[in-house]
This record gives C-alpha cells, structure tokens and sequence, in this order.
C-alpha cells in the first residue's frame, strides 16, 4: 500500500509471462508488459535462437553475433533470457513448470507448431487453468490460409498500404520493416489486458487468436469503406491531401534535408505567405482559395520551396509551429535520438549491454501518471538468466539443473 | 461466441472527446463493449467534414472517415466553453470512468475542468490526453497533422523514393498509431484502477505513438550511427553489405511483393521459385545451379542480387496477382499481391475467418460492410455492436440519467449549450 501511494507500484506488477517467441511480433508485446512491471521470460535455445540474433541487422559495429544484434535489444529489453530445447526428450516437463509459473503464454509460431510440441491453449490450461494464452501469427488460427507464413513486408502488400504509398507515375513504396507485425503488437498489448482484466473479473483465463493481417485491416477502414460503398479505390498520391494545400515535404538547405508543411484554412495561408514574406502570394490569382490552390499545386509547390531551400529544417519548423502552422522536421533516425522532445519525455532510457555496452531502449508512447513505464536492463544474452529463472523462478535444485543441461534440455 | 454474454467493459463508462486524431482509442474500447459516448460541439464535430463520404455526398451526417472510427459509440452534443455545459459535464463525470480528449494542453485547465479538478469529483477517474506532443515539453504546444507527426517521428524519413520528396501513406495512418497505444495505456490504467481503485492520466504523445511505426529503424543509428534511408520499392537494411532487396514488381496486372530472404523460409522460397520459373523455362542457368542452402541474407552483395532480380522481374511480369497469390499459397512460399481494397474485401480467408458485418443505417436505408472483431477471443465479445452516432443522436437517453427532462432539453438546446 505504502509503496502504490509513493507512486513506485506498477500495472503488471507480480504478473508473469513467458514468451515462446521470435523477432518482432510477439516479443514487443511481452517487451511493453515488461516496461510496466511484468517478469517476462524470453524463450529460446542453442539450435534456435530468435530469428533478430541471426538473420537481421544492425550488429554493433556490424559484426554479426548472437549477443550483437540492435533489432533483437530493440524487442527484448526488462527480459529474462533462457534456453530450454523444447524439442528434447524431457522438456515438456519442464515447459509445463514454466507455464505454471506463468500467467501468460505468448506464441508467434505458425499455427500448428504449439500443438504438436503439446502447448496448444487446451493442454495447457488443464496445467493451469486460468492461463492467457496469445497467439499471434500473419493470417490467424483457422480458415484455409491459416497455415501460410509471412512477414511484415509482405503483409503490408496484402493489406493495401503498398499499394496507396508512393507516387502515380512510379512504383509503390514499400513501408519500413514489418509495419503490420507492430500493429500487431498494439491489438496484442491490448487484448493481453483486455484478458486480464477478465480474469480479475471473473477469474477465467483466455485464449486469444490474433492475426496480423485483421489487425492491419484495422487501419484501412475508411479505404475499404469508400469502395464497399462507392465503388472506388484509394489510389497512392504521393503527399497530396484531399483538402489541404500546400501539403507536402519540401527540400530545405543541407543534404537530403526536408520540411514538411500543412496548410488547411484560407487564415493558415494568409499567416504562411507573411510568414515567408510573400504577401504577393496572397493576390496571387492562381492560388486565392483552396479550389485554386489545388487546381495549381504543383506551382504552389514551387513557390514554398523556393523559400524552404534557403533555411534549415530546423528553422522552419520553429518559425511556422511558433505561429500556430502546422509544420514538421522529416526527422531522420539521428534525429529522432537528439528530438528535445521525445528526450523530455524519457523516450530513450540508456542502458548497458554486457557484450555491447550503451545503448538506448525505447519507451512507450504514452506516460502513465501514477505507474509509469520503467526501462532498466538491456535485453538478455542468449541464456543470460537459466540460473536465475530455472533455479530461483521454477525451484529446480543445483543436481535437478546439471542434470537438465546435460540432458540437452537446458542449451 | 456472441450470445448474449456480458461484454468485458459493459460496466465501463467512456466519454470521447476526441477530434480525428484519437477516434480508434474510444472505437477499440467500444469493441470490447465499454458504453462509449462521443461528445460532440453543438452543430457537431468539424472532424464529421473529412471525406470520403457516402455516395459523395459531402454531409457531416455521411463521412465514411467518421463512420469507420465511430461506430461502437453513442453520440451526445454539450458545450463545455459554456457555465452551464460544464456544470452538466461535471453531473456527467460521477457516473463516468474513462475520459479520452485531445483538446490542446491547457485549454481543459482554463475551463477549470481538467483532469486536477474532475478527479476529485470521481476520484477512479481516468483521463487519457492525447495531443501531437505530450502534455508538457517543448513542443507540446506544437499543433500536428498526420503529414507533420509522420515526419517528427522520423517513420517518413523511410518512406518513398530516394529522387522524391520523402511521401506518407495516403491513408493517413499516424491517427491510428495513436488511437491505439491511446487504448493501450487507457486500458492498463483501467486494469490498475481495478486492482487498486485508483484512476489516474495517461499522457498519450502522438509523435512517440508513431516512432513505434518505424520499426527497428532506430537500432541501426543507436548500435552503429547509420541512418537508414528512404528506398522506395526496395527494402534496406538485411545485408551488412548495404545491398538493397526489390520488394515490389510490376506483374502482368498490377504489383506483387516478393523479396530474397535468407532464413529457412526464405531459403525455401527462393527454391521454390527457381523451380516455378524452370517449370516455364524462364529460370537461367546461375540460378537454376545455385546453392541456395549456402546462401547467407546477411552478406550477400548488390551484385548478386541484382543478378537474381532481373531474372525474377521478367518472370513476374508473366503472370497475375492472383496466379502469384495461389501459388504462394499452395507452395508455402513468402510473398504476397499487392491488394487493393477490392481485393481485400474479396479476399477468402477473411471471409472464412467471418471478419465481415453488414450493419444498417436507417438514415441511408442502406447496409455498409465493416471490419468486426480485432482478435478472436475465445470468451470476450470483441464486435461491432453499433453504427456511428448522428449528431447529438443520444442526447435525450443520456441527458435522462442525469435528471434533464425534454423541457430542459429543449432550454439547453436554445441556450446553445447541446
């Protein structure tokens, strides 16, 4: 009690989860339990580490190595690593002591594979029947394409963000990384809360059956409205606006430096051309409303860039934000660590890696007021903690954990 | 699944004070059957403006954009700038458990309603705050659009062609990133709040919302100060070499998305294709005698690359979407149509999976297709149970419970005040 009122207590305090899980899609959802106080315990082992450590840069200094890799340490910080060989002789023994320690289970494998290794949902509630159990995958559980793997770039094409990125007269841009496989860990956080919250509720467990493509469709609804009901399909252009102009990024003084500006009223215009001391602009008859300001866009264009070319990106941003226009950086990845902003709000906590040394972890976006995220260890060397979780978690005795080791169980 | 079982949130009370960038928050939350109240300015929300619209009919009453964020939502209006308005709002707040708004930071304070004061009427009090930048900082009093945050968050800086202008999805997306990680912290609170009885404020920031978007981008420059680039219809990134991989090629009509990957997976599709391409003599003799077991993602070359590219380029410009889509799925190989909407409507497995639900509106007199579960749960309801409000559509069932009565309503209504 003393400590909830010091506002130390956090949400998933004393809730534990274990993670049969590889690169991205699961083990975020455990990563963003863990920065709210859950004891999170990541599952792999000597045969099969996470997919992050072998086949994914970045490596530090670009040496690959299994303790190396920046996109595993991105997912896995707060985390207990440990390996357990689940396809040995005697390991599914072991497993179930794991999931009676737990009080959930997250799984990415394709649907099928917890099954044959005795895990699937309705084995192991009868370990533990109140158990939450997760599965993510690309296409769900059940239906005719349940089976197919994918990962999230391919995703991204099958739920329609390929195709409306990028310009008319070129090909579609493909999104960064596996975009859906992290709306995906969205709609996981939420529907591993939304399952604890019904077990406080009612003390039943759950089984959640998440598939990303559903997930990705979540942010296309208005696309897919429009041409269920007119018949029409969104078609990618570029950073043209249906309403807004000039709306676009515009180049601005140093190498590959861009600027991105809104304009959505006639009185956003008017401040935006005393602002670049153009009032010219203002009679201008190609642009005096936003009929003509569309119908003229690509001069309008021109003519703001004729003046973002002359300043940083920096510059413009302040000078237009201070003013109340909508205005932005296109901040590169160099930026997003030096953003006084996101630095303000503790987004990047520094952390040390035993093989690796400082790095940053990344924090959640929003910032609880009397729980707050706590990032504080580096992501797990692969078995950093089988002492750790197999002795002091589970109770295995110094002989009992020799004996798992040399029994390949444990490696 | 769906009989008449109660709802996990069917005792939880949210008022939406959302514009267009926080909707999916109060939506997710209806999903899981919290009784959602949108409230709106008399006259109704600006953000009812955004198209599309039903049948092109530019009417605050027919905005697909707000149909599709909406729905799961009752739809009150109330003017909080008024002394009345808030002396109803505050009537309001007893029975209420989630409020979700995305005024500017500050603006609820000089009202004298923000989330200090309503918690003392409601001391379980959720308030989750969403603006483009936090509630404090330096930027936080910095307006943003859907163009400016996926640019603060650096997602935009990977997107698009290296001889353009770095480009955003059409689609606006960054409004979905923050409506839901809105749900997510709104959702821990109401968890801890059940543990412990205590509300508290959930300081949602739009632009952190979409760095998440940007994947493991920001690894490359904390691990080793490598900014990655912007690469069009190429994926960076996979190779310590720097090689970029083709991820989308024009197809006899249209686009699919097919990359080299390593892994075994990727190993097996590189197989797989190579045999298909033979099957119709169109694979060449390098690739034909290729090793692919031996071949290693991490360090392949541009070169190499390259080389197996042109051959898959010319064979992919042979077939369709659709002969592409079956075979990867028959083959168990990695790759995918580049869909449209059509498509995805159409597509067989969503239909199997019964994501589709066609729900009435009887001001249209027409049935619209909607999207209506998020995850299969195997005892929560997670639906769509409502179409999107009409402007102040529930305000006499709301209003009711607080003692107003039609007179009232009709006084208020005069007054300015819903």
């Amino acid at each position: 009690m003393e400590e909830r009122n010091n506002k130390k207590r956090q949400v998933f305090e004393n809730i534990h989860v274990v993670e049969f899980a590889a690169i991205a899609a699961g083990p975020l959802i455990g990563k963003h339990l863990a920065d709210h106080g859950a004891e999170v315990i990541h599952v792999e082992s000597y045969e099969r580490p996470d997919g992050f450590r072998l086949n994914y840069p970045p490596y530090k200094d670009n040496k690959p190595g299994l303790n190396r890799s920046g996109s595993f340490t991105i997912c896995n910080n707060n985390k207990y690593g440990i390996t357990l060989n689940l396809k040995a002789k005697g390991a599914l023994e072991v497993a179930h002591k794991l999931i009676k320690w737990a009080d959930i289970v997250i799984e990415n494998f394709t649907p099928g594979t917890m099954k044959k290794l005795g895990l699937d949902y309705e084995e192991i509630k009868k370990i533990k029947p109140d158990i939450i159990m997760l599965s993510t995958c690309n296409q769900g559980q059940t239906g005719p394409h349940a089976l197919h793997p994918g990962f999230g770039s391919h995703l991204s094409s099958l739920c329609g963000f390929t195709y409306i990125t990028g310009y008319k007269d070129k090909l579609p841009s493909i999104l960064y990384g596996p975009y859906v496989d992290h709306v995906g860990v969205g709609y996981g956080v939420i529907s591993v809360v939304a399952a604890l919250e019904h077990r406080r509720q009612t003390g039943e467990g759950q089984y959640i059956d998440l598939a990303q493509y559903e997930v990705g469709i979540q942010f296309m609804i208005p696309a897919l409205l429009e041409y269920n009901v007119n018949k029409r399909i969104l078609e990618r252009n570029g950073n043209r606006h249906a309403f807004a102009a000039p709306h676009n990024a515009y180049r601005c003084k140093g190498e590959d430096r861009w600027c991105v500006i809104s304009i959505f009223s006639d009185e956003e215009w008017e401040k935006l051309c005393k602002l670049m001391n153009r009032e010219d602009l203002l009679s201008d008859p190609r642009f005096k409303t936003i009929l003509l300001r569309k119908q003229n866009e690509e001069k309008l264009d021109q003519e703001i860039e004729n003046w973002t070319s002359k300043l940083t990106a920096e510059e413009i941003f302040k000078i237009l934000q201070k003013n109340g226009i909508m205005a932005g950086i296109v901040q590169n990845m160099e930026d997003i660590f030096l953003d006084p902003q996101l630095n303000y709000r503790g987004f990047w906590p520094e952390l040390n890696h035993p093989e690796v040394g400082k790095i940053h972890g990344e924090a959640p976006p929003f910032i609880l007021s009397k729980t707050n995220f706590k990032i504080d260890r580096a992501a797990p060397c692969l078995g950093e903690h089988n002492e750790l979780v197999f002795k002091k978690f589970l109770g295995y005795s110094n002989e009992e954990y020799e004996k798992l080791v040399k029994d390949g169980i444990i490696g | 699944m769906e009989k008449k079982q109660k709802k996990l949130l069917e005792d939880c009370r949210v008022l939406d004070f959302t514009d267009e960038t926080g909707f999916l928050c109060g939506k997710i939350l209806g999903d899981l059957g919290a009784d959602v109240i949108k409230v709106e300015r008399p006259g109704g929300d600006p953000s009812r403006n955004i198209g599309p619209f039903y049948k092109d009919i530019p009417d605050p009453e027919k905005s697909l954009y707000w149909f599709s964020y909406n729905h799961n939502k009752r739809g009150i209006t109330l003017n909080i700038e008024t002394e009345t308005g808030r002396e109803i709002l505050k009537k309001l707040i007893e029975k209420t458990d989630i409020i979700i708004e995305t005024f500017k930071p500050g603006y609820l304070k000089s009202l004298g309603i923000d989330y200090d004061v309503l918690c003392k009427i409601n001391p379980k009090l959720i308030m989750t705050s969403i603006t483009p930048f936090g509630q404090n900082g330096p930027y936080k009093d910095y307006r943003g659009s859907d163009l400016v945050l996926l640019a603060m968050s650096g997602f935009m800086s990977l997107l698009g062609d290296p001889d353009r202008p770095p480009v955003r999805p059409t689609l606006p997306q960054s409004f979905m990133w923050i409506g839901m990680h809105a749900a997510e912290g709104t959702l821990m609170a109401y968890y801890y709040r059940g543990l412990t009885g205590e509300g508290q404020h959930v300081d949602v920031s739009g632009q952190a919302a979409i760095v998440w978007a940007s994947s493991i981008a920001p690894a490359y420059y904390d691990y080793n100060k490598e900014i990655p680039k912007r690469a069009g219809s190429f994926i960076s990134g996979r190779s310590v070499t720097g090689a970029l991989m083709r991820a989308v090629y024009p197809c006899k009509d249209g686009f699919i998305t097919y990359i080299i990957y390593g892994g075994p997976a990727g190993i097996r599709t590189n197989k797989k294709l190579t045999e298909w391409m033979a099957s119709r003599g169109m694979a060449p003799e390098e690739l034909k005698n290729k090793n692919w077991d031996k071949f290693d993602i991490t360090t392949v070359t541009q070169e190499e690359i390259d080389e197996i590219e042109e051959a898959n380029r010319k064979f992919f410009e042979t077939i369709t979407k659709d002969e592409f889509f079956k075979k990867v799925i028959e083959s168990d190989m990695l790759g995918y149509p580049v869909t449209t909407a059509k498509e995805i409507m159409e597509d067989e497995q969503l239909r199997e999976r019964g994501l589709w639900k066609d729900v009435y509106h009887e001001d249209l007199n027409a049935h619209i297709t909607y999207p209506s579960f998020f995850a299969k749960f195997s005892t929560i309801p997670c639906n769509i149970w409502r179409r999107a409000p009409l402007i102040g559509e529930h305000n006499e069932e709301v209003y009711r419970e607080i003692g107003l009565n039609k007179k009232d309503l009709i006084l208020l209504k005069e007054a300015n005040v819903i």
